[in-house]
């Protein structure tokens, strides 16, 4: 197989279906110029050139002209430059991709994909190093995929693309430049399926995004002193996968749940709230979570670096619940 | 009605200030490349007459907003170099307490309102500048810079009809650079001369070459008259342009080198300025000379200033979210 890095493997997903359906557009700031920031869509030009377009900073009309041509026939892919400016298309996102379905009673489908550069990187502080899955996982009609390794990122993007409702694909920065084994054969991979990155009998460590690798790191660690991890990754949190993670907690009774948004109201909030409903009777101890600190990510770095949840963080959390 | 001055004071003081910017910016990207500035940098280098035009009519009373290149508006509006390095350094005597870095540097004791990492953000701050001072009847100022790409995003329209309708002190001033980030202005907005745009507001509208801080200074000096009058808002257009990449490192794939050279060669701001006090016999040579390299060594000291600052303590990380701490 094939190691490449994750804005590659979108890359992939995007011109491989673009291939296989001529509905699907791509737009956003600068995705022709250099494909973007992060260059996931470096060479569609060449390939598609009547499929994608440079526009105005106007994130507003960015999502709202995606979510008026998904009811139109095409299958629209936007690129929000970071996730900081979603906040300029709320309207779009909230009042109107999200509820177009429902609120006219099933009538249409809204194939709306917004790509979302998330998370801490390079130092650029605190309007374009934030996390917002839980702004997006509260909002009924938004699906919200996170993908961790290249091979995910690819499957669930061409599952995104085949699929008939709006996603928020959540890009972690740091991740694009991470190489992993991706396979060279088609492949989807279904929302809704959580991967176990990792098996262990003592403590289920719920991870999505850049905190896979962090707790794949700190099982390593920790397996020397006799404590195995067990590392899921739910992949998608709209919809998520609720069979795989209690099934791994009424097995090893405890249970840490750590992602890089900031802890108050995180997603990290529902996932231990679900555990804690439907697990109780199978808990060892309270359900913990390794979040970021409640602060707007600073720009200094040794600020920047007690912000982000660390291994070391998850190392004490999970040395603690074994205690 | 022209506007007097500027006095032979005040046009060293332009030139001095120019220089302040060039030559911090310069220094700043040196510093990126040796890894001590840190995070995104986008500079002003090219653009200096604009800010210092305009922040030439300007108290510490009056407020100015700013954009992601925000250091030349920083020192234009008499912020301390030293403090803005130590905010790129990441150290705790920065403006910020180096939490807010290149993008997000204020000085609230002159009047700046800070640098934006949102494009567009600042137009609803220097509106409601624009609200205090009405309300208050303290005669200030507000001065909104923003940048060509920052037309297509709503809060420009929403916040210059507000401006206008309640003819609020506020200067909406567009740098105009031809670019916003790696793509040309006449891709992405049809009406290329934003003075223009005024018309739909019913306020006035100029243009004024950006790169001469004379022009800047007497279209600068109408609009904020104007609004101390009480007589509301100008939508000021200064055609400018960036001599360097959008941020520091970029490859500038979308632009050609004679293009940059045409601008840097024919248009720069400062020797502009340079030139004509040396024919007007209000500058020679040597004193252009002494006034730059007293800027270099102020900005020599506001790197070892930074350099021997320390970093912000763990106790800053959750300090500051709120007034007092909450749990
Ligand atoms: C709302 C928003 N969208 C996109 C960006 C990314 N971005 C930063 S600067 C920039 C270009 C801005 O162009 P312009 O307003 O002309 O300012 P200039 O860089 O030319 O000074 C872009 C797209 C952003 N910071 N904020
Ligand atoms: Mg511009």
């Amino acid at each position: 197989m094939p190691s490449i890095p994750m804005n590659q493997a979108i890359r992939e997903a995007l011109h491989e279906e673009m291939a296989r359906d001529s509905s699907i557009f791509v737009l956003g700031e600068d995705v022709i110029a250099h494909g973007g920031p992060y260059a996931v869509t470096r060479g569609i030009a060449e390939q598609f050139p009547d499929r994608i377009r440079q526009t105005p900073i106007s994130e507003a009309a960015i999502v709202g002209t995606a979510v008026g041509a998904a009811l139109c026939g095409l299958r629209p892919v936007a690129e929000i430059m970071y996730v900081d400016f979603i906040t300029c298309a709320m309207d779009e996102v909230v009042n109107q991709m999200a509820k177009v379905r429902y609120m006219f009673g099933g009538q249409t489908d809204v194939p709306v994909i917004l790509r979302l550069p998330s998370g801490s990187a390079r130092l650029i502080a605190a309007q374009h190093s934030q996390s917002l899955e839980a702004w997006f996982m509260h909002v009924p009609g938004l699906q919200v995929a996170v993908p961790s390794t290249p091979r995910d990122a690819k499957g669930l993007m061409k599952s995104a693309l085949r699929g008939r409702d709006p996603v928020m694909f959540i890009e972690y920065k740091r991740l694009y430049s991470v190489k992993g084994e991706v396979p060279d054969t088609e492949y989807v991979i279904p929302f809704g399926q959580a991967d176990v990155k990792r098996q262990g009998e003592d403590i289920t460590v719920v991870a999505s995004g850049p905190m896979v690798g962090k707790a794949l790191e700190a099982a390593r660690i920790l397996s020397a002193e006799g404590i195995e991890l067990e590392v899921i990754d739910p992949r998608t949190l709209v919809p998520l996968d609720t069979d795989t993670i209690f099934s791994s907690v009424e097995k090893t009774n405890r249970a840490i749940i750590t992602d890089e948004e900031v802890r108050r109201g995180g997603s990290s909030a529902e996932l231990a709230s679900r555990i804690a409903e439907e697990c109780f009777d199978y808990l060892d101890a309270p359900v913990r979570r390794v979040a970021a600190a409640d602060v707007p990510m600073p720009f200094s770095p040794v600020l920047e670096k007690l912000a982000v949840p660390s291994v070391e963080k998850l190392l004490a959390a999970a040395r603690d619940l074994v205690a | 009605m022209g506007i007097k001055g500027p006095t032979t004071e005040q046009l060293l003081d332009m030139y001095a200030a120019m220089w302040r910017i060039r030559l911090f910016e310069e220094q700043a990207e040196y510093q990126s490349g040796q890894g001590k500035v840190l995070g995104a940098l986008h500079t002003y280098i090219g653009q200096e007459a604009v800010g210092v035009g305009i922040c030439a009519h300007l108290t510490d009373a009056d407020y100015i907003t700013s954009t992601h290149r925000g250091h030349g508006h920083c020192i234009s509006k008499g912020a301390d170099v030293r403090r803005m390095m130590a905010e790129l350094f990441g150290r705790v005597t920065g403006y910020c307490k180096g939490k807010g870095g290149s993008m997000h540097i204020a000085d609230f004791a002159v009047g700046m309102l800070g640098a934006n990492g949102i494009v567009a953000g600042g137009f609803g701050l220097a509106t409601g500048a624009g609200l205090a001072a009405q309300v208050r009847e303290s005669g200030q100022v507000a001065v909104c810079f923003f940048g060509d790409g920052a037309v297509n995003r709503g809060p420009f329209h929403e916040n210059i009809n507000l401006g206008a309708v309640w003819r609020l002190p506020v200067v909406y001033v567009c740098e105009n650079n031809q670019y916003a980030q790696w793509t040309p202005q006449e891709e992405i907005t049809l009406v290329t001369d934003v003075a223009s745009m005024s018309s739909a507001y019913g306020i006035p509208g100029a243009q004024v070459d950006g790169m001469d801080v004379l022009s800047v200074y007497q279209a600068a000096g109408e609009a904020v008259d104007r609004a101390r009058r009480g007589e509301g808002p100008t939508l000021l257009e200064c055609k400018t342009y960036r001599f360097h990449g959008h941020n520091f490192g970029d490859p500038q794939q979308y632009r050609t080198k004679e293009e940059i050279s045409d601008w840097s060669g024919q248009h720069d701001p400062i020797q502009g300025l340079g030139d004509h006090l040396q024919r007007e016999g209000v500058l020679t040579a040597e004193e252009a000379e002494s006034i730059r390299n007293s800027v270099q060594e102020e900005i020599a000291g506001a790197v070892r200033f930074a350099d021997e600052s320390p970093y912000p303590g763990p106790e800053e990380l959750t300090r500051d979210v709120f007034s007092t701490p909450v749990a």
